[in-house]
């Protein structure tokens, strides 16, 4: 008898009267159908859950790194921590550390691959409009710095190559500083004044997706902090207006500090490239800067080592699915072993009655099919709802991919079927004659 | 005494042995059995227990094969026919009446009717009409959707010949049919075969009640394993 055979024995009308039958034998036993189907519920459920609070997670992670690009090598400048070089140098009065021109020049002319390069400058100060001020940060870049950083210019437009070469006192400002700064005005065209200086707003930039998301995170308590109220200007601009050292007079102290650029956005052409001219740049900076007082983010290093743990992660899963699985699975086999025992008389009876040995298989197939599928219906049920009460209640991140259930459901069918077809068997294989004479 | 009609049989059981092997022996349950059952024979087998009568309903039941010898049913030998010819056999030719009226507990009345309906693949409309003019004709046209546990032990019967009756087999088989009833449930089964018989079906009720002997046509006893007594092969 092959499996064929059982599909070509149930035709339409038959397997409709198989299913109906099926039906009211698990009826006949409702509570003993509804623990057993419990094993395939639970298992289908937990999948469908954890896959969806785990992909949720890593999907925020993932968006964040992507944001950033995932051909860029990000360079940071960073005030080093333990000044022992320092010490021995004559005491200076002006702090001098982090990336350099230098640095850039040297970038472009050595490292292949290196596309664009955009290098930012910052002065953190407060932003006026007439009586109206908010501590922010004015950053001096490039032209391009939109483009590079996936960021939209949603009023207005940014800063030309020619604003930049003239060091025209233009500024472009982020979606929540221009909300802050001009509460009731439309920002572009009139002035932010920094110090003695004032520029005039010529666009609207989005928000870095990294701080919008953070803020998300925590509504209302965001907008006094600094983070995110950046005033775009020329490179050349600042410097003209600020100078190179920077002064800080802020909570009573007085500091003096002289970076060339705080951050380098260094684009590699080729994706495969990536890490191999990362390394180079890597290399250039060590040389250049005794102190580390600088900080490397590749994210497509991050993205990967990322990537790596959700496989894991979804390793552990899969394990734990097919455990559950399994001991779904052999709870139904248990069951319908028991089932087949019970019924022992009714399949001499339907035996004597015309039933081919195929019929027998069918029938107790679907039986147990129709238990896992059950389950594996109310186990996705349960499975959508639980991470949606999770993402109501907690406010964690949940992604349910239209895969899961899916999947899920259809695995719960085919355990239904594996542990389905040895009592199915047995039960077709019993002789007529002993079955009809079981008590 | 009755005579042998002329007709072809619709059973015919040629040298048919049956042995069962227990350890180091060979029980012979049945020897040397040749019968013939021809269309509209109302037939008794009796004989102690013991004697080979549960086997020989196996065997003519096609629910078993024989060891040695053939059995024709309908004109075509069905002695060495696969499991799943055989069941088909089965489904077609004979209809089962058993002492425990062996209904399936799950499903009613027509359902339990239509169960050879649905193995021999007629179709739903077709196996239910069949189904509710059989139920009525056993006197169970109110009962059509009750189980088998909300029946008497008569009512259960009749829903078993009907149930025998719905493909229209070619040998009733029945089982000490009235084993389990009352007198009065125990004739009025036995008048239904009656009826069955005056209808033309051709039935053969295995039993150890003499007192069937004499309300049927003709008489196989069978002893040790072989027949020992057969109406038709008395001399006038």
């Amino acid at each position: 008898m092959k499996v064929i055979d059982i599909i070509n024995g149930a035709s339409l009308f038959r397997l409709k009267r198989a299913v109906i039958l099926g039906v009211k034998s698990l009826w006949m036993h409702k509570l003993r159908s509804m623990l057993t189907a419990m094993g395939i519920v639970f298992g289908v459920c937990s999948v469908i859950a954890m896959l969806a609070i785990g992909e949720g997670a890593s999907y925020e992670a993932q968006q964040q790194i992507k944001d950033l690009g995932s051909q860029n090598v990000i360079l940071e400048s960073v005030k080093p921590t333990n000044n022992t070089t320092a010490g021995e140098q004559e005491r200076s009065l002006i702090l001098e550390y982090g990336l350099t021109y230098h640095d850039i020049l040297q970038m472009q002319a050595t490292v292949p691959g290196v596309e664009v390069t955009v290098p930012s400058r910052e002065v953190k100060d407060f932003l006026w409009n007439r009586t109206n001020s908010v501590d922010g940060v004015v950053l001096g870049t490039v032209s391009w710095y939109p483009k590079m950083k996936n960021r939209d210019v949603l009023r207005g437009r940014f800063f030309t190559e020619l604003e930049m070469a003239s060091s025209a006192p233009v500024c472009v400002l982020t979606q929540s500083l221009a909300r802050q700064l001009f509460p009731l005005d439309e920002p572009v065209g009139l002035t932010v004044r920094m110090r003695t200086s004032y520029f005039r707003v010529i666009g609207v930039i989005e928000d870095d997706p990294a701080v919008a998301a953070a803020a998300e995170g925590m509504e209302g308590t965001s907008q006094s902090s600094g983070e995110g109220m950046e005033m775009m200007v020329p490179m050349s601009t600042l410097k003209d207006h600020f100078g190179d050292v920077l002064f800080k007079y802020r909570s009573g102290s007085f500091e003096a500090v002289k970076v060339e650029l705080h951050e380098v956005t260094v684009r590699i052409e080729d994706p495969d490239q990536v890490k191999p001219a990362a390394q180079a740049i890597q290399h250039i900076l060590e040389r250049n800067h005794k102190d580390v007082d600088y900080k490397m983010t590749v994210p497509l290093d991050l993205l990967q080592r990322a990537e790596r743990t959700k496989q894991i992660f979804n390793i552990v899963l899969g394990s734990i699915a097919a455990i559950s699985l399994l001991v779904g699975g052999i709870g139904i086999m248990n069951i319908m072993l028991a089932t087949v025992t019970e019924r022992t008389r009714e399949i001499g009876i339907r035996r004597a009655l015309g039933a081919k040995k195929k019929d027998i298989v069918t029938q107790f197939l679907i039986e147990t099919v129709m238990l896992s599928g059950a389950g594996g219906l109310l186990g996705v049920a349960l499975g959508i709802a639980i991470p949606v009460i999770i993402t109501h209640f907690a406010g964690m991140k949940t992604v349910i991919e239209f895969w899961a259930p899916a999947m899920a459901f259809s695995i719960s069918v085919m355990t239904g079927v594996l542990f389905g077809i040895y009592p199915a068997f047995r039960a077709a294989d019993m002789n007529p004659v002993e079955a009809l004479r079981h008590e | 005494m009755s005579r042998r009609p002329d007709t072809d049989p619709v059973i015919e059981l040629r040298g048919v042995e049956k042995h069962y092997t227990m350890g180091e022996f060979t029980v012979k349950a049945l020897q040397k059995v040749n019968l013939k059952i021809y269309p509209g024979d109302y037939i008794s087998i009796l004989g102690p227990s013991g004697g080979g009568k549960s086997t020989m309903l196996n065997i003519l039941g096609c629910l078993d094969q024989p060891t040695i010898g053939e059995y024709f049913l309908s004109g075509s030998d069905v002695s060495q026919l696969s499991d799943n010819d055989l069941s088909k056999v089965r489904g077609k030719e004979l209809g089962f009446i058993f002492q425990s009226y062996n209904l399936i507990q799950q499903l009613t009345v027509v359902e339990n009717i239509e169960v050879p309906l649905y193995y021999q693949g007629v179709s739903e409309k077709e196996s239910r009409e069949i189904a509710v003019e059989l139920a009525t004709k056993v006197g169970l046209g109110t009962r059509l959707d009750h189980r088998p546990n909300e029946l008497s032990g008569g009512q259960q019967q009749r829903v078993a010949i009907a149930r025998a009756l719905s493909c229209d087999p070619a040998v009733i088989l029945a089982d000490e049919a009235t084993g389990n009833l009352d007198s009065k449930s125990g004739s009025d089964i036995l008048r239904i075969f009656d009826e069955l018989n005056a209808e033309g079906k051709t039935l053969i009720m295995i039993t150890h009640d003499e007192a069937m002997a004499e309300r049927t046509p003709r008489v196989i006893r069978l002893k040790d394993g072989e027949v020992a007594f057969d109406t038709y092969d008395q001399p006038d």
